[in-house]
C-alpha cells in the first residue's frame, strides 16, 4: 500500500508536467491541426534559463524560497513564450496554407536547430540545479512520508491547468481560441483576429511548457539539451490519450499517462516503463480511436 | 524536356557508378549509408507518400530485418544473401499483424502509434527478449555477404552491391508507381471517401502498401547487417524514423527523384557541413525551416501523371 501511494503521487507529480506540456501541443493543434514538434524544445530552453537566471539574477538574496520560485517561474514563462510566438512568425506562419506535412518538416528542423543552439550555449554535458532553492522536507501524510516538493509540483500544474481552463471557458479571448479551432473561416468573418488568436496560442504553450522545464529543473536538480525529445514524446502520447486538440483531455490524458509510467514501473518491470505506456496508448487507441475526451468526427461526405 | 532530363539522370547514374574510383573509403561510406537511406526513404515513401498514410516508425521494419538476418545468421550460418527475402517477410508479417487493427486511424493518431511500436520494439531489443537480440550490447559477428562466390567486404565491394539493390528498387517502385495500385494509393490519399465510392478497398489497399514498404525495409535490414557486421538496439531509434519521415517530406512526397536527393541532402549535408563541426546540425535544421518555406511541397515534387490520349486511342483500337 505505501508503495502504492508513493508511485501515485509520483505518478501525478510527473503526469502534472506531461499535463502542461501536452497542453501546448493540444492548443496548436486545436487551432492550426500542426503538430509542433519544437515544443519539447522549447520545454528544454524554459529549464536552462530558469538555471541561468537562478544562478545569476541572486533572486535568493532577497526572497523567500517560495517567492524565488514564483518570480523565477513568471520570468521563464515570459521569455518562453516570446521564443514561441517567434517561432510561429518565423516558422510556420509561411506555411499556414501549405499541406500540414510541409509544416511538420519545418517543425522538426526547428526542433533540431533550437536542440543544438542550446548544447552550443550550455554546453552537451549535464547541467545542475542549485539543490538548496526548496526546501527537501517531507509531509507525514497517512503515516506516508512524501516529499513536499512532490505535492507542490502537482498543485502548481494543477492551478495552472485550472487557470488555463478559466481563461478559455470565460474569456473573450478564450472564446475567441475555442470559435478559431472549430472553424477558422467561420471565425474571421465574425471578427476574429485569427492570427492574433495564434499568436496567443502560440505564447501560452510555450509558456506552460517553460514553466513545465522549469519543475523538472527544481523537481530532478539536472538537466540536459536533449531532455526535451523524451518529454515532448510523452506529452504528445498524453495529448493523443485525452484526444488531440482538447484541452481538458490533454489534462487527463498527462496525469493519466504519470501514472501509468510509475504504476508500470513499480509493479510490473522498470525497464519496459515507456513501453507498457506506448502499449496502453495503442489499446486506448484500438477501442476509441480519437483519443479519450476526442469527439468522434463524423466522416464528412 | 524529357530527353533533357534523361541525359542529366545518365549523367548523374555514371557518376555516381564511377565515385568509388575516385573517392576515398570515408566517402564511399558515405554514399553506401546514403543508399541505404535513399532504399529506405523509397520503401517509406509507398507509405507516406503514395497512401498518405503518417508513419513514423519504420525503423521498426527495418530492426526487424536487421535482427532477423543477424540471429539466424549468427545461430544457424545460413549466408546472408539467402536470409534477405525471409527478413523482408518477416518485417511484412509484423507490418500485417501490427496495421491490421490501426490502419483506420486518423493522420495523427497513426502517426503516434507508429511512433510508439518503433519504441516497442527497440526497448524489446534492449531488454534481451526471448533471450536471443543481446540486449543493448546488440549481436556481433554477423558474416560478410558473398555473390556468386565472392566475398563483399570492402566499402566500394558495399557500394555496388547496396546501389545495385537501389537501382532495382528504382526501378520496381517505378513500375509499382504508375500500376493500378500506384493510382489507387494515390486516389485515396487525396480523397479517402471518393476512392472507397469509386469501389476501391482503402483499408485493404492501405494495408498493402504497409506490408510492401515494411518487407522492403526488413530487406534493408539485412544488407545493413551484413555491412556492420555488429547491430545494436541503438541503431533503430525513434530518430531513425524521423530521419526517413524528413527524407520523404524534404525531397518532395510521392516522387522518386525526390525522395534520392533528399536522401543525399539529409544526409550528405551534415558532412558537409563538417567544417562547422558542432553547429552543422544547427545550420541543418534552420536549412530545412528554409527549405520547406521555400519549397513546400519538397524539392522535387513528383510530375504530374501524363496520360497521351493519342497513345491510349492506340492502344484501344489495337485491342
Amino acid at each position: 500500500m505505501e508503495l502504492f501511494i508513493q508511485q501515485l503521487t509520483n505518478g501525478l507529480a510527473v503526469g502534472g508536467i506531461y499535463a502542461l506540456i501536452a497542453l501546448g501541443y493540444t492548443m496548436v493543434y486545436g487551432v492550426l491541426k500542426l503538430i509542433n514538434f519544437a515544443h519539447g524544445d522549447l520545454f528544454t530552453i524554459g529549464a536552462y534559463l530558469g538555471l541561468t537566471l537562478l544562478t545569476t539574477l541572486g533572486l535568493t538574496n532577497y526572497l523567500g524560497p517560495f517567492g524565488v520560485v514564483i518570480v523565477l517561474a513568471l520570468m521563464v514563462m515570459g521569455l518562453v513564450a516570446i521564443v514561441g510566438a517567434a517561432l510561429e512568425r518565423v516558422a510556420y506562419r509561411p506555411l499556414r496554407q501549405s499541406h500540414r506535412l510541409s509544416a511538420v518538416v519545418s517543425a522538426l528542423g526547428a526542433s533540431i536547430f533550437f536542440q543544438n543552439a542550446v548544447m552550443l550555449i550550455y554546453g552537451a554535458r549535464y547541467k545542475v540545479y542549485p539543490h538548496d532553492i526548496l526546501p527537501r522536507t517531507a509531509i507525514h501524510i497517512f503515516g506516508l512520508d512524501i516529499p513536499l516538493i512532490r505535492l507542490l509540483m502537482l498543485l502548481t500544474s494543477i492551478v495552472m491547468m485550472i487557470g488555463l481552463y478559466l481563461f478559455i471557458q470565460r474569456t473573450k479571448i478564450g472564446t475567441a481560441i475555442r470559435a478559431a479551432a472549430i472553424d477558422q473561416g467561420a471565425a474571421k468573418l465574425m471578427g476574429i483576429n485569427v492570427d492574433r488568436v495564434i499568436m496567443i496560442v502560440f505564447l501560452i504553450g510555450p509558456a506552460l511548457g517553460g514553466a513545465a522545464g522549469l519543475m523538472v529543473g527544481l523537481y530532478y536538480g539536472q538537466i540536459n539539451f536533449t531532455m526535451g525529445w523524451l518529454y515532448g514524446l510523452k506529452a504528445f502520447t498524453a495529448a493523443i490519450l485525452g484526444g488531440i486538440g482538447n484541452i481538458p483531455g490533454a489534462m487527463v490524458g498527462g496525469l493519466l499517462l504519470g501514472v501509468i509510467e510509475a504504476m508500470g514501473a513499480a509493479y510490473i518491470s522498470i525497464a519496459w516503463k515507456d513501453a507498457i505506456a506506448f502499449c496502453v496508448l495503442i489499446i486506448i487507441l484500438i477501442v476509441r480511436p480519437t483519443g479519450l475526451l476526442g469527439e468522434r468526427v463524423a466522416e464528412k461526405i | 524536356m524529357k530527353d533533357k532530363r534523361l541525359v542529366i539522370y545518365a549523367v548523374i547514374s555514371v557518376v555516381l557508378l564511377l565515385s568509388p574510383l575516385f573517392l576515398n573509403a570515408y566517402w564511399v561510406d558515405v554514399l553506401n549509408n546514403v543508399g541505404l537511406y535513399t532504399i529506405l526513404a523509397l520503401s517509406l515513401n509507398i507509405i507516406l507518400g503514395h497512401a498518405g498514410l503518417f508513419h513514423m516508425g519504420h525503423a521498426a521494419f527495418y530492426a526487424l530485418g536487421a535482427y532477423t538476418t543477424a540471429i539466424i545468421n549468427t545461430t544457424y550460418h545460413i549466408p546472408i544473401l539467402w536470409l534477405l527475402p525471409v527478413s523482408g517477410l518477416v518485417a511484412g508479417l509484423a507490418a500485417l499483424v501490427v496495421a491490421r487493427p490501426i490502419i483506420h486511424l486518423r493522420g495523427d493518431y497513426l502517426l503516434i502509434v507508429t511512433i510508439g511500436f518503433v519504441e516497442i520494439v527497440r526497448i524489446a531489443l534492449v531488454n534481451n527478449v526471448f533471450g536471443i537480440t543481446g540486449g543493448s550490447n546488440g549481436i556481433f559477428g554477423i558474416n560478410r555477404p558473398i555473390l556468386f562466390g565472392w566475398k563483399i567486404n570492402k566499402p566500394w565491394e558495399f557500394f555496388y552491391l547496396i546501389w545495385g539493390f537501389a537501382a532495382v528498387t528504382i526501378f520496381l517502385f517505378n513500375r509499382l508507381e504508375n500500376s493500378r495500385f500506384g493510382r489507387a494509393l494515390n486516389f485515396l490519399r487525396e480523397d479517402d471517401v471518393a476512392a472507397e465510392g469509386s469501389g476501391i478497398n482503402t483499408a485493404h489497399y492501405k494495408l498493402i502498401a504497409f506490408v510492401i514498404g515494411a518487407f522492403w525495409a526488413g530487406m534493408v535490414g539485412n544488407i545493413f547487417a551484413a555491412k556492420m557486421t555488429i547491430i545494436a538496439p541503438e541503431s533503430f531509434n525513434f530518430w531513425e524514423s524521423v530521419v526517413l519521415f524528413m527524407i520523404v517530406l524534404l525531397g518532395g512526397r510521392g516522387s522518386i527523384r525526390g525522395v534520392i536527393l533528399g536522401a543525399f541532402l539529409v544526409l550528405g549535408l551534415p558532412e558537409i557541413f563538417r567544417q562547422f563541426a558542432t553547429a552543422r546540425m544547427l545550420i541543418f535544421g534552420a536549412f530545412m525551416v528554409a527549405m520547406m518555406i521555400f519549397r513546400t511541397e519538397g524539392i522535387l515534387p513528383p510530375l504530374p501523371r501524363k496520360y497521351p490520349i493519342a497513345k491510349m486511342l492506340g492502344r484501344e483500337g489495337s485491342a
